[in-house]
């Protein structure tokens, strides 16, 4: 039998990336609880921290200020969570439909799944209803059923036998998007009074996070990267065309629908807490492919992480740049994704027929 | 339920010579084609495209399609891969019913190698190759010492294993080619379909390909079935051959008798003059320009 010791194919190692990435998310993650209008030192976060935790309590000691606990844990931490999070839901639905499109240039924003999302949301913010379907809220299902269906719309415009042509792609994605935002915008016009509210939080931010937001998006965003890493294989496939895929025995459509679920719980769990953030799934999946390949299985995870430093620090300069004031997210990371998006789009002039 | 009904009242229904063996003409197990086509039909609506063809793929043979454009080819191999279901008859595998064969099932028996193959995204050779095992692996499973192996062998039987590090997208058209044989190995398959496996490759890559195929069919113990554009090196390669006139097997047999000159004339309105190559043993095909009272 031939003797095979390695893969023959030298790429630097996942774990590597993992490692790495895993290290520079908790370091910003304890520089971020660091800054803000009040003063606290990271000697006195990581009292604070390891003072939650047992065994590590014994080893710090002294008291710590009781408004700066409440700071740290009450304001700061769901805060940074809730950022990492949904920055990773956006960076892995950018991924799903990169891989579903075989096109660069799908993201959640793009495609409209923003924006139907963000339609769901308004409908069950201006309803009021505060009903629950099997202890989840009405906000994370709603925005689900708008992200399903945009995304579903956009699929079948842009699908012209086994292909999608970018062009068809982007300008179904426009359409949509458009439609749903004027949907919006009709249901806020009646419901005035809710306006502020709802604009701000369509700007995208996490200026009023609390942990309750971070417990609404927890099950949807474990459930939406289990099942994505469950399909990273299968994705690996869907690159090579349908046709090829199908002959490798992939039940292509099957795939596709799973995939379009898959990506929408994402980007409504994320749309639905934090508003419309853009080009999070544009830039982050883009980067890491340049680093990892095109290899879906270290791609995921490892973007995921990505997408939650991303999303840490955009947020963490939102908040400090016009301190005491605050700049919505949103309007960053499009400060970086547009002329990002612009790039890609001159990049890949040759395949837009 | 209505499933258990339908099983109980079909097998009530078989005559018992029927339940003794799965092959209808009673030949032994052994001795079943690859592949046999009972009066295939295929239409997209009004439009036929595939009328009753019957024919049948002997085990270990290297069988060619051949026949002018639109004439059904390449519809004939999509039915086999799956991709189309036919209208009508149908097709065994092996002995069995491909409609009853699961894709995944379908992909550890067949491997197919398309005409061309884009791909956009630089995965290296080994890594496409090794896509292959996908019909072997189940979800989060990890490759196991045995798909490398299987891997490893696919790609040195296509003589491709010194571009494993290489991307994708910068081998040439015939190491591509190549690549995507060895895929096609790692599935293991008893069965490769190829549809023009030579039209985009240059004549020297082209014959190399060839003598790959025919190989392979001795070392793999593989059959083959090819839809060839080129006559020539239908005629140098294949022991049989099937030749389609619009959705119809106009002749099929042995490659000295399909590729006659009046076969030819007809199917593809051509002078041809044909003579035996001493060297290879196999007809060799000249092609004449009409005379001008014809045009």
């Amino acid at each position: 039998m031939t003797k095979i010791s390695t893969n023959p194919v030298k790429r630097v190692p996942f774990s590597f990336f993992l490692v790495l990435l895993t290290l520079v998310l908790v370091l910003l993650c304890l520089v971020a609880l660091t800054l803000g209008p009040a003063r606290v030192g990271v000697a006195e976060v990581l009292q604070a921290l390891t003072g939650r935790l047992p065994l590590l309590d014994r080893i710090f000691f002294g008291e710590i200020d009781l408004l700066n606990q409440k700071i740290l844990f009450g304001l700061r931490l769901p805060r940074i969570i809730l950022a990492v999070l949904v920055g990773a839901a956006l960076a892995v639905a950018g991924v799903i439909f990169q891989g579903l499109f075989r096109n660069p240039m799908a993201d959640p924003y793009v495609l409209g799944a923003s924006s139907g999302a963000a339609f769901g949301a308004t409908m069950a913010a201006v309803s009021g209803s505060n009903l629950l379907v099997f202890g989840l809220g009405a906000r994370p299902l709603f925005a689900f059923a708008g992200a399903l269906l945009t995304t579903t719309l956009v699929y079948r415009l842009a699908r012209s036998g086994r292909r999608y042509s970018l062009t068809t792609l982007l300008l179904a994605g426009i359409a949509v998007s458009a439609f749903m935002s004027a949907l919006t915008t009709l249901l806020l016009f009646f419901r005035q009074e809710e306006l502020g509210r709802v604009l701000f939080w369509t700007m995208g931010g996490f200026s009023y996070t609390r942990w309750v937001e971070v417990k609404v998006i927890l099950p949807y965003l474990v459930f939406g990267l289990l099942l994505a890493s469950r399909f990273a294989r299968e994705l690996n496939l869907l690159l090579l065309g349908e046709e090829k895929a199908h002959q490798l025995g992939l039940e292509v459509e099957k795939l596709q629908r799973y995939l379009l679920f898959t990506a929408s719980l994402l980007v409504a769990a994320a749309v639905s807490v934090a508003g419309t953030i853009g080009f999070v799934g544009l830039v982050v999946p883009h980067i890491m492919r340049l680093l990892l390949g095109p290899d879906h299985r270290p791609l995921l995870p490892l973007s995921a992480l990505a997408g939650g430093i991303f999303l840490l620090v955009a947020d963490t300069l939102a908040r400090m740049l016009l301190a005491p004031g605050e700049l919505p997210v949103g309007i960053l990371t499009s400060f970086v994704g547009g002329p990002f998006f612009l790039y890609l789009l001159r990049k890949n002039r040759q395949i837009m027929h | 339920m209505k499933g258990v009904f339908a099983t109980v009242f079909f097998t009530n229904s078989l005559p018992s010579s029927f339940k003794a063996t799965e092959d209808e003409k009673g030949r032994p197990r052994g001795e079943r084609p690859a592949i046999e086509l009972q009066e295939l039909s295929f239409a997209y609506g009004e439009q036929t495209i595939l009328s009753r063809i019957s024919f049948t793929v002997p085990k270990q043979s290297f069988m060619g399609i051949i026949g002018p454009n639109g004439s059904g080819k390449t519809t004939l191999l999509k039915c086999l891969d799956k991709t189309l279901t036919p209208t009508a008859g149908r097709i065994l595998l092996d002995g069995k019913d491909l409609a009853k064969i699961s894709l995944k099932e379908l992909a550890r028996k067949v491997g197919v190698v398309p005409q061309q193959w884009e791909v956009n995204f630089a995965f290296s050779a080994w890594e496409i190759v090794m896509m292959g095992r996908y019909p072997f692996l189940t979800p989060f499973a990890r490759e196991s010492r045995e798909d490398w192996v299987k891997g490893r062998a696919a790609m040195e039987a296509t003589n491709t294993w010194e571009l494993a590090n290489r991307p994708i997208t910068e081998l040439s058209g015939g190491e591509r080619q190549r690549v995507m044989i060895a895929q096609a190995l790692a599935q293991n398959p008893k069965l490769l379909l190829l549809d023009e496996p030579t039209s985009h490759l240059d004549v020297n890559h082209a014959l190399e390909l060839c003598e790959l195929l025919r190989e392979l069919k001795q070392s793999e113990g593989l059959t083959i079935l090819a839809v060839f554009h080129d006559l020539n090196l239908a005629a140098r390669y294949c022991d049989a051959l099937v030749l389609l006139k619009e959705g119809q097997v106009y002749a099929s047999g042995q490659p000295e008798k399909v590729l006659s000159t009046e076969n030819l004339e007809v199917v593809f309105g051509v002078h041809v003059r044909i003579r035996q190559e001493a060297e290879t043993g196999r007809p060799s095909i000249l092609f004449l320009p009409r005379t001008k009272a014809e045009v």
